[in-house]
């Protein structure tokens, strides 16, 4: 694809469903939920780790309109997964839909299914449980090896490859070296050993989780879902019921927010068990407390490193080690923890040596799933604040550093599946974050009051585009009467607008006016199989399925023309609206002339279908910079002005990747100072609401200010790379060291909350 | 129990039991606009208004709207277009899940002080919370609708 001028690609085009989400149309999950559908709860366990010896539920059936109670004994016996990945998933298989063993406090213990909710509240009063309670694993430092195992079941099954041992309680492990890491270490001028903590932070998108489920006229089962995953929603109810695939079919609607929470079918298979028992229709919606008790938080991850370099700076080698916390369940526990080395350590370029080693262990936490920046966040976190201390160590500043060491357009990266950084802007989105931030006024700090003081802090990001050579994105056009088009799409618009990006790129393709494209999705009956939307990999993948698509259409419609006008196809030209002979223009036939021909049984309807997987994963580039305001009394930190500077290859829309950019940026402001994961010693989750788990709101976050350099991925759609994940990287180290420059207090785990300066002020 | 509400205009009778919230009342009655974001009526997805006054239909009482105007997202569309377009040229809706209830608190604020300072703004919207914008396009519109110069 060369680049040459669109109408639409690059451009600040309004959202297709912004129209129905801005006048408050019914268009989400819960807006659509037969009347007569069951209510589904879940009584969860109260205890981190128990073995139920007895459960009693006759009582609770006897309550009017309780329908039915499901408990551990009802339920198939193979062991599944809840992660949203590729098959064959890498996600152990530890799953039921109800156990016999809960191993956290809120494991659901049974399935209750009534008439209405008050019946269902009742009815879970009264079933009784008799709990062998035991010993649970907290501290996830503690997990590995420990006599007490959180998976002993023989039905376990763990997948080659990943390092699973469940009788070490390790979901996954690997180490991978390259070079004479302890010899070059050794011979460092400088050295930074450090250890660095990112907690279970919650995804808080605005629409909880949600499904509901039916049987259709033929029998099978329709799971209608808030999710990013619909073709892996079905694999995985199939598995959990032990049902053919084809006995299940999923859709979604416009989903409230997703942020890789709905990346996991966290909710799915409960109203599927009741919908499957009952053949009744079920509706389970999760409170925001459940939300935050049984969601697909993020990881928590030590990332221990040793970054060494020489008296001028330069790096010679890092030793990276991270351990993760997977929780009681391993979704995306061996993939979300590899991202914590990949997309940190390719920042840096010349590296005489690495290691990169990981151990995931289980405990009896939540369990944890995808988030933005899946791993990546934790991993960037853990090297950029690296780079900071070994600039103050160096007394050197950290953007002269970053100089020194970062990859360039080029380069070979230090470890990322053996490529090449193909487009990569980094230096000058350091360079123009500099330049927003006033960095060589405003560096270390200054005074502003008294007792307060401003200092800024700046850190790198990369991420991917996509799962090289996993993630498949198709499409389907149908070209119809009138000569609109259908684009029937598979991965899922969860407000990031990839519904209208892809139209974008159909309608430049096509040479059409956009509203000519209908897009349709997702319906796994009827859409094209997509991997769905996760990894930052809708623009980039399921794009080029679209440009690969739209070209085949152009072909098959010159292909039609050329039959009725009876001329050779190399002797036409399709403009979009007409084909016609290239000698003579006036010989042709317009698009919806050419139609009404064909649907004449004149010809072939049209229809085209392309899937696309890409073999590289071209990452995006930022930079961030962070000027916050510190009151050396109180302790509190407050943001006062976030800059950012991308390099997402070509933006494809202008207002929707500055408004992703902006959203990232804020969630990972939230995670540096506000959004706090607190247990109870005995497991109970205490920030389970919007009162103690506090995201942004807008008089908290400060300005935010984003800037683009693009560059041109020859190998994605118009030039483009991903965007969705890479904002929220750079926020926690940039905060970090902000805080550093203003108090000379280094943070090395999140969040970075007045209490904590306060007391570590009081210390100094 | 029975109320009596005038829901966007039209007076309905209901049946309801004591304890029903407004959000699950104006849901039922076809108001799907209205969201449920939290159980501690902290994110103002549910932001309606009740004799022309804003309130968290998540932890109102539907008894007392009894006798009441209820209004939602639905029966003010002409009134809200204005700001959503201002909305949807920034691509400020996102998922969209939280822009009814934005907008019912924006329109309302509009009402009681149309000429707000960009601070007074953005205090009255706190209570509304988004996690996909942060805030920022949101922003944008919001200056734009109130005439507010941008800093």
């Amino acid at each position: 694809m060369e680049q040459t001028k669109n109408k639409y690609v690059g451009q600040a085009i309004i959202k297709k469903d912004a129209k129905a989400l801005l006048s408050g149309k019914p268009a989400y999950t819960d807006d659509f939920v037969p009347e007569n559908a069951l209510v589904v709860k879940l009584m969860r366990s109260p205890h981190a780790y128990a073995k139920i010896k007895k459960i009693d539920t006759s009582k609770a059936m006897l309550v009017p309109g309780v329908e039915i109670v499901v408990t551990y004994k009802d339920v198939p016996k193979k062991r599944f997964t809840l992660a949203g990945q590729t098959f064959p998933e890498p996600s152990p298989y530890d799953r039921l839909i109800l156990d016999e063993y809960v191993r956290f406090v809120g494991d659901p213990v049974a399935i209750v299914a009534g008439k209405n909710e008050a019946c269902c509240q009742k009815a879970m009063k009264l079933i009784k449980v008799e709990y062998e309670v035991l010993e649970p694993i907290l501290d996830f430092k503690q997990s590995l090896d420990n006599t007490i195992l959180i998976h002993q079941e023989d039905s376990f099954v763990g997948h080659d490859g990943q390092g699973t041992d469940q009788m070490r309680n390790l979901c996954a492990s690997s180490e991978e070296i390259e070079g004479d890491v302890e010899g070059v270490l050794a011979q460092c001028d400088y050295l930074v050993e450090e250890s660095y903590h990112i907690k279970a932070v919650s995804q808080a998108m605005m629409e909880p989780f949600t499904a509901y489920t039916y049987m259709d006229v033929y029998g099978r089962m329709v799971v209608q879902s808030a999710t990013q995953i619909p073709f892996h929603v079905r694999r995985i109810v199939s598995h959990a019921l032990d049902v053919p695939k084809s006995k299940i079919r999923v859709i979604k609607p416009r989903i409230g927010g997703g942020f890789g929470a709905k990346q996991t079918a966290v909710c799915e298979v409960y109203p599927a068990i009741v919908t499957y028992l009952t053949t009744k229709p079920a509706h389970l919606t999760f409170t925001r407390e459940e939300c935050f008790t049984n969601g697909s938080p993020r990881h928590e991850m030590e990332v221990k490193i040793r970054l060494g370099a020489d008296k001028n700076g330069k790096f010679k080698a890092v030793d990276l080690y991270t351990l993760s916390n997977t929780g009681a369940y391993g979704e995306h526990g061996p993939t979300t923890v590899g991202l914590t080395g990949t997309k940190s350590l390719s920042m840096y370029y010349g590296l005489e040596a690495h290691r990169f080693a990981y151990d995931v262990v289980y405990t009896n936490r939540l369990s944890s799933g995808a988030y933005r920046g899946y791993g990546a966040t934790q991993g960037i976190f853990a090297l950029e604040s690296a780079v900071n201390e070994l600039a103050h160590k160096m007394k050197i500043d950290p953007i002269k550093l970053r100089e020194m060491n970062m990859v360039h357009e080029g380069d070979k990266f230090t470890h990322y599946y053996g490529e090449s950084a193909t487009s990569c802007a980094l230096d000058k989105c350091v360079e123009r974050v500099k330049e927003m931030i006033e960095w060589d006024k405003k560096y270390p700090c200054y005074e502003v009051a008294p007792n307060k003081v401003r200092a800024v802090g700046m850190a790198m990001a990369m991420q991917g585009s996509g799962i090289s050579g996993v993630d498949v994105g198709s499409v389907a056009l149908k070209l119809n009467d009138d000569g609109f088009y259908t684009l029937m799409v598979g991965c899922s618009d969860m407000g990031t607008g990839c519904d209208t990006i892809l139209a974008q790129m159909a309608a430049d393709c096509l040479g059409c006016d956009m509203e000519n494209i209908v897009v349709f999705g997702v319906d796994t009956d009827q859409s094209p199989y997509d991997s769905g939307s996760y990894a930052s990999s809708t623009t980039y993948v399921t794009g080029m399925a679209v440009v690969k698509c739209c070209e085949m259409m152009m072909k098959k419609i010159q292909k039609a023309a050329s039959g009725i006008l009876e001329l050779p196809m190399e002797e036409l030209a399709f403009d979009g609206e007409r084909v016609f002979a290239i000698s003579d223009e006036t010989k042709g036939i317009t698009l919806p002339d050419l139609v009404t021909k064909l649907q004449a049984g004149t010809g072939e309807i049209l229809y085209a279908q392309s899937s696309h997987t890409s073999p590289v994963s071209p990452p995006p580039f930022m930079a961030g910079a962070a000027e916050v305001e510190v009151d050396l009394e109180t302790g509190k930190v407050t943001p006062i002005d976030y800059v950012a500077c991308v390099d997402c290859g070509t933006v494809i829309n202008a207002n929707l990747a500055r408004v992703q950019t902006e959203g990232g940026l804020v969630q990972g402001i939230g995670m540096s100072l506000f959004e706090d994961i607190l247990y109870t010693d005995k497991g109970y989750l205490m920030t389970n609401n919007f009162m103690q788990y506090k995201i942004p709101t807008r008089i908290d976050m400060g300005k935010v200010r984003v800037d683009f350099v693009e560059t041109y991925e020859k190998s994605g759609p118009f030039g483009a790379k991903s965007i969705g994940e890479v904002v929220i990287n750079t926020p926690a180290p940039a905060i970090a060291d902000a805080v550093y420059n203003a108090t000379g207090l280094r943070f090395r785990s999140m969040p970075i909350t007045a209490e904590k300066v306060f007391m570590a002020l009081q210390e100094k | 129990m029975k109320i009596t509400v005038t829901l966007n205009g039209k007076r309905i009778e209901a049946e309801i039991t004591p304890d029903m919230m407004l959000l699950d009342f104006v849901r039922s009655q076809g108001m799907k606009s209205v969201k449920r974001g939290c159980d501690t009526g902290n994110c103002g997805l549910c932001t309606l208004w009740l004799d022309d006054k804003p309130v968290l239909s998540c932890s109102t009482l539907a008894a007392r709207a009894n006798g009441k105007k209820v209004t939602t997202l639905e029966g003010v569309q002409e009134e809200a277009k204005e700001f959503s377009d201002f909305l949807a040229g920034e691509g400020a809706d996102q998922c969209g899940f939280c822009s009814p209830g934005f907008i019912m608190a924006v329109l309302a604020l509009k009402k009681e002080n149309p000429n707000p300072t960009a601070e007074e703004m953005k205090e009255y919207l706190a209570g509304n919370l988004c996690r996909c914008t942060g805030y920022q396009s949101q922003y944008r519109a919001l200056c734009k609708y109130f005439g507010i110069q941008e800093v």
